[in-house]
């Protein structure tokens, strides 16, 4: 029986059997997401806040729509961070939205731990949309159902993440994931953006300096955001990054035919990414949108559609609930065989 | 849950016997078989459909879409499943607008599963008429719900439980009813 999930705080902590669920409970969302009405009734009276203390757009959006498919309201929080001490206006923070009674937290803040730290004070499930530096738990389910869809498996692969591993969270997440899958995992980037520590995350993490020698034998390549703020600090200028490291047809060639290229977004065509790239076959940036929809659309049902208890996830393989035993009826036994007696 | 069984409501045979003359009312009562689909309801639904369409393929030699539904997000009673149910994807591949539909399941009961079904088919489309067809009808409707093609009427009481078993989920074939030993 799996361990049922109460909050999603990042992916090391998850067991592989977690992982695997949420990738398979994600499938019926995906062809949802298809469907003429786009409604169901599920969440129907639940509200989830989406408290963003940090910018947001397409992780904002996409949890924004897999509440309202669900049948969900919103509480849509939005603060500017810039002057929050760490760890003193969280609290203020948790006190305003537990006192607005959400039924769970998605949230997103510039600290790492935050999102622990709201789930040790808050009573409702709380799903990390990114915190610092530390982990985004849902991107790394949207690459690895976009991997697996694409590849047919998860298991054993050769994954390049390409650009600056040093400050993303969504590395970190995508290390712990694939790692837990038994994948060998090769680091690129700009040195500066490429420590050390990162081999220590999980086994099989190498890191390589130049983008020539880390394609070979990559089945997915995952190119991360270049942050514009950064590219203009003296060590590292535009021109040189897309020289050193652009993802280009021809570089994406060292790889092999059936390498796929995904991408957490936004990109910046002509920066990390060329343009052919980006649009070309062995993309899979589109179906990492829809897919994040669908993941997103599974975790807010298993954590949020069913009153808390310590019941265990079920075996998927097990069968359903809606066995002829019917429903759970508040009539009370009726003693008498045969005919029925009249009331009162 | 400990269960007792009282008696079986349908052999092997039976069953087999059943299922021939629910296809054969189906094609009767449908007035022309062009926009009829038969949707099995998981879980048991499933194989009761396909087998319904198999006879109707072989007896009328008319090829009826047959698809697959899964109820688990219309369900009414999420909040008191002990359980948190397993999502599944539906398979129907046909368009559902102007269809004459038949929802295939094996028991009816309150209806619920019957209500969360065509509030399933509306979210994909339009269908022209929905019907339904069960392997056996017990009674205790809480909707007003009601199968045009019935295999077994069964009077039952509440805590009684038919246990429906085909061969294709169960390696078993039969319809029992069970009592609930508390």
């Amino acid at each position: 029986m799996l361990q049922r999930l109460e909050h999603l705080l990042g992916i090391e902590p998850l067991a592989r059997e977690q992982i695997t669920f949420i990738l398979d409970q994600a499938a019926p969302f995906q062809e949802f997401q298809k469907h003429a009405l786009k409604k169901l009734a599920t969440l129907r009276g639940k509200t989830i806040a989406l408290a963003f203390f940090e910018a947001s757009t397409r992780t904002r959006i996409s949890f924004a729509t897999a509440a309202s498919r669900l049948g969900a309201d919103q509480m849509n929080l939005q603060a500017e961070s810039s002057s929050l001490k760490k760890g003193e206006s969280l609290i203020d923070t948790v006190r305003t939205l537990e006192a607005m009674r959400p039924d769970a937290i998605v949230m997103r803040h510039s600290a790492s731990g935050a999102a622990d730290f709201m789930a040790r004070r808050i009573e409702i499930p709380v799903l990390n949309a990114g915190d610092g530096t530390h982990e985004h738990p849902t991107q790394a389910l949207l690459d690895a159902l976009t991997i697996r869809d694409r590849l047919g498996r998860l298991d054993n692969l050769r994954v390049t993440i390409l650009g600056d591993i040093l400050h993303s969270r969504v590395a970190r997440s995508n290390i712990h994931l694939l790692s837990k899958f038994g994948a060998s995992i090769t680091l690129c980037g700009p040195a500066m953006w490429l420590p050390r520590e990162f081999e220590y995350l999980a086994p099989n993490v190498r890191r390589v300096a130049r983008l020539e020698d880390a394609l070979d034998g990559a089945d997915a390549i995952i190119v991360l955001r270049v942050q514009t703020e950064r590219i203009h600090e003296p060590a590292l200028a535009a021109e040189e990054y897309i020289l050193g490291y652009q993802l280009t047809p021809e570089r994406l060639r060292l790889a092999k035919p059936e390498t796929i290229v995904l991408h957490p977004g936004p990109m910046i065509r002509g920066l990390e990414i060329d343009p052919a790239v980006a649009d070309g076959p062995q993309s899979c940036v589109l179906e990492q949108v829809t897919n994040g929809l669908a993941v997103r659309m599974a975790l807010l049902y298993h954590l949020v559609g069913v009153a808390p208890t310590d019941a265990p996830h079920p075996d998927p393989a097990g069968s359903d609930a809606v066995s002829s035993a019917g429903s759970s009826s508040g009539s009370s036994a009726a003693a008498a065989k045969g005919s029925a007696n009249a009331a009162g | 849950m400990r269960v007792v069984e009282k008696r079986q409501l349908l052999s092997a045979e039976e069953i087999g016997r059943t299922l021939q003359r629910l296809a054969h009312e189906i094609v009767e009562k449908s007035g022309g078989t062009k926009d009829l689909a038969l949707i099995g309801v998981r879980r048991r639904g499933v194989p009761l459909s396909q087998r319904l369409a198999a006879i109707i393929k072989t007896a009328a030699g008319v090829s009826v879409p047959v698809g697959t539904l899964d109820i688990t997000l219309y369900r009414d009673d999420l909040s008191t499943v002990a359980q948190q149910p397993v999502v599944h994807s539906n398979e129907i591949d046909f368009p559902v607008d102007g269809r004459d539909i038949v929802l295939v399941d094996d028991v009816l009961y309150t209806g619920r599963t019957v209500r969360a079904a065509m509030n399933g088919l509306f979210d994909l489309g339009r269908p022209r008429r929905i019907r339904l067809c069960v392997l056996v009808d017990r009674g205790h409707r809480e909707l007003p719900v009601e199968a045009s093609f019935i295999g077994r009427l069964v009077e039952t009481s509440d805590t009684e439980i038919v246990e429906v078993r085909l061969r294709e989920i169960d390696q078993e074939e039969r319809v029992m009813l069970v009592d609930r030993v508390t």
